[in-house]
């Protein structure tokens, strides 16, 4: 208990919120539990971006290209009778591994640089998926086997696919949260505020940065094969859909920038805002998406929390004066 | 043979990658923001001398009269408006807020023109010229003019014009512009807005030869992008540089690996450029 008391409220809400999640498929509907799982894979995808974004401070795209290689790695060894299992650590190794060694060049650019050329991944990954038709069908797309056998009913099955993505969540979210906290945070945190100071008082900043990489790598190339096997369908204009590298962004920033309880209620603050948007204005869903991304960033910069936190301030300015 | 017919495809479309470039790099360059609405401006641009050809019948080269006006003023008032507001903020907001405008924009031009492909088709049809066995499409060879005077224009007021001077003063050094007298938001909502006028003009150039989609608007944002890192950021000749050889690698990449591996074939190119080359075939060592 006092461990937890030494965590800070934030996260001990967005901690509260993900276990009483977990129960939704005792309640939800087939529609509430569609929309949990999306809740789960966008929160894994925010706080991953997170640690390349949040705590490392470079603005990194390529969100997209992670859950794109994931789900099609995953879908291509789920369709050859690989465990679902099997695939999901495959998936998240490859992505490790390859972010570790693309983020070592990738990293050596800063700012615009470096988001543009994360963006140019997910490009050339996708016209790649598209070329390799024989492995990966190409625009065709892929179609993928039912990865769970035996769980009958299409809501058993939905519900093994929330609980998948809900225990992933908390994987990734317990890990961010103990990255943020380790050696390895601390020398983030350093190279974001002055990299060459970083560098100087020996912090192996292109080490730190491609750990922190591959880090927000490796959790969304999970979600990627959940999310293949769950939709038993996918494209490469779908999955590695640029919208993918850029939701992930805002959810941060709705929750604000570098706290991962941050990042998990950004996303769910988000899916809740979209949905209402697409059930509303299906014409103009982008659009009206787009308007809330200007208003966000125009008046409400430091996210959601700080909007709390002002009101706070103000109101105890009033029982002052 | 087939080898000059592809250099000469190559260059007529690298001329149009240089105009599509140029003003999208002038933004990045001066105020350090990237523009992702360049993309949708240039579809706009070609949806106005669509409908400028078929309400009121005038050519493509009219219209660049009312689109470089109109369009300037779009861009100085977005600029003003609303991207002003966040310009000292880091890459991540400008660049997200960008993203979130052109949603808006794009998602407009959905609405009000469908995602249906549409073509403006000159009447009479301008044929085409053949040297031997050369052949090229004289609506190619106008828009390649054009696009060519249109980047010297913007050159030439960059160079010799006093609110070109001090575009390129605050590029350079905005604090000693500054403190030499240069109204540092008025020189940014300007460059914005010529920005935007290029975009246009592209727009009602492209027209002539491709067809009309808002889909296309994220196909003309990626060579902006392309372009603007080949030849440096922030310069006129390094926009055509870039442009001519993105136009000449794509044609003989094309021609090498089969058509379906342009656009693999670019990003890769970006990739590699920013790697080993940031700065560009022309730029300067440390302007980021």
């Amino acid at each position: 208990m006092a461990m937890m008391r030494a965590l800070p409220g934030s996260f001990r809400i967005a901690l509260l919120l993900l276990v009483l999640l977990a129960a939704l498929p005792f309640f939800g509907s087939a529609y509430g539990m569609r929309l949990g799982t999306i809740a789960c894979m966008y929160a894994i995808m925010a706080v991953s971006w997170n640690v390349i974004g949040g705590f490392a401070g470079y603005p990194s795209f390529a969100t997209a290209a992670f859950f794109g290689s994931g789900a099609y790695c995953g879908g291509i060894l789920l369709g050859k009778g690989w465990p679902i299992l099997a695939a999901l650590g495959a998936a998240g190794l490859l992505a490790f591994v390859s972010a570790l060694l693309f983020g070592i060049v990738l990293l050596r650019l800063r700012g615009h640089y470096f988001a543009i050329a994360s963006l140019a991944v997910a490009e050339v990954l996708r016209e790649l998926t598209n070329a390799a038709a024989d492995l990966t069908g190409g625009g065709m797309g892929l179609n993928i086997p039912l990865a769970v056998k035996g769980s009958g009913s299409v809501l058993g099955e939905a519900s093994f696919f929330f609980w998948a993505m809900w225990a992933l969540l908390m994987t990734a979210f317990v890990s961010v949260r103990l990255i943020q906290t380790s050696k390895l945070g601390f020398g983030l945190a350093c190279i974001k505020q002055n990299e060459s100071a970083a560098d100087m008082i020996g912090v192996n900043a292109t080490l730190y940065k491609s750990l922190a990489f591959a880090f927000s790598g490796v959790f969304v190339a999970m979600a990627g094969v959940l999310y293949a096997a769950w939709v038993h369908y996918i494209e490469p204009g779908d999955v590695f859909d640029v919208l993918f590298a850029v939701k992930p962004i805002v959810m941060a920033l709705l929750g604000g920038v570098g706290s991962p309880a941050g990042a998990v209620l950004g996303a769910f603050a988000f899916l809740g805002i979209e949905e209402l948007v697409w059930r509303n204005y299906l014409q103009i869903h982008s659009g009206v998406l787009g308007f809330l991304v200007v208003v966000l960033l125009l008046f409400l910069p430091n996210g959601l929390m700080s909007m709390s936190q002002a009101l706070r301030a103000r109101f105890a300015g009033k029982a002052a004066g | 043979m087939l080898g000059f017919q592809v250099i000469l495809n190559g260059l007529v479309l690298g001329c149009l990658y240089a105009c599509i470039a140029a003003g999208f790099s002038l933004v990045w360059g001066v105020l350090n923001v990237i523009n992702l609405m360049h993309g949708s401006f240039i579809v706009l641009g070609s949806y106005l001398a669509w409908g400028a050809y078929n309400t009121l019948g005038f050519g493509p080269w009219t219209t660049l009269l009312i689109a470089a006006p109109l369009f300037f003023t779009l861009g100085y008032a977005v600029q003003r408006g609303i991207l002003n507001r966040v310009i000292a903020a880091p890459v991540l907001v400008t660049l997200t807020l960008t993203f979130g405008l052109d949603l808006m924009l794009n998602n407009a031009m959905l609405v009000a023109f469908k995602a249906d492909y549409r073509r403006m088709i000159l009447d009479p049809p301008l044929g085409t010229w053949s040297w031997g066995e050369l052949v090229v499409p004289v609506d190619r060879v106008i828009a390649m003019l054009f696009a060519l005077l249109l980047t010297l224009a913007l050159y030439l007021i960059l160079r010799r014009s006093r609110i070109g001077r001090a575009i390129v003063a605050v590029r350079l050094d905005r604090e000693a512009a500054r403190l030499m007298g240069v109204d540092v938001p008025s020189i940014y909502a300007t460059a914005f807005g010529f920005g935007a006028a290029m975009a246009g003009c592209a727009g009602v150039l492209l027209a002539m030869i491709f067809p009309i989609s808002p889909i296309s608007s994220g196909t003309y944002l990626g060579k902006a992008f392309v372009v603007c890192v080949l030849g440096g950021l922030g310069s006129v000749p390094g926009a055509v540089v870039g442009g001519l050889f993105l136009g000449l690698v794509e044609s003989l990449g094309a021609l090498a690996f089969g058509p379906e591996h342009a656009v693999t074939l670019s990003f890769t190119l970006l990739i590699v450029f920013l790697i080993v080359r940031p700065h560009g075939l022309l730029g300067k060592r440390g302007f980021e």
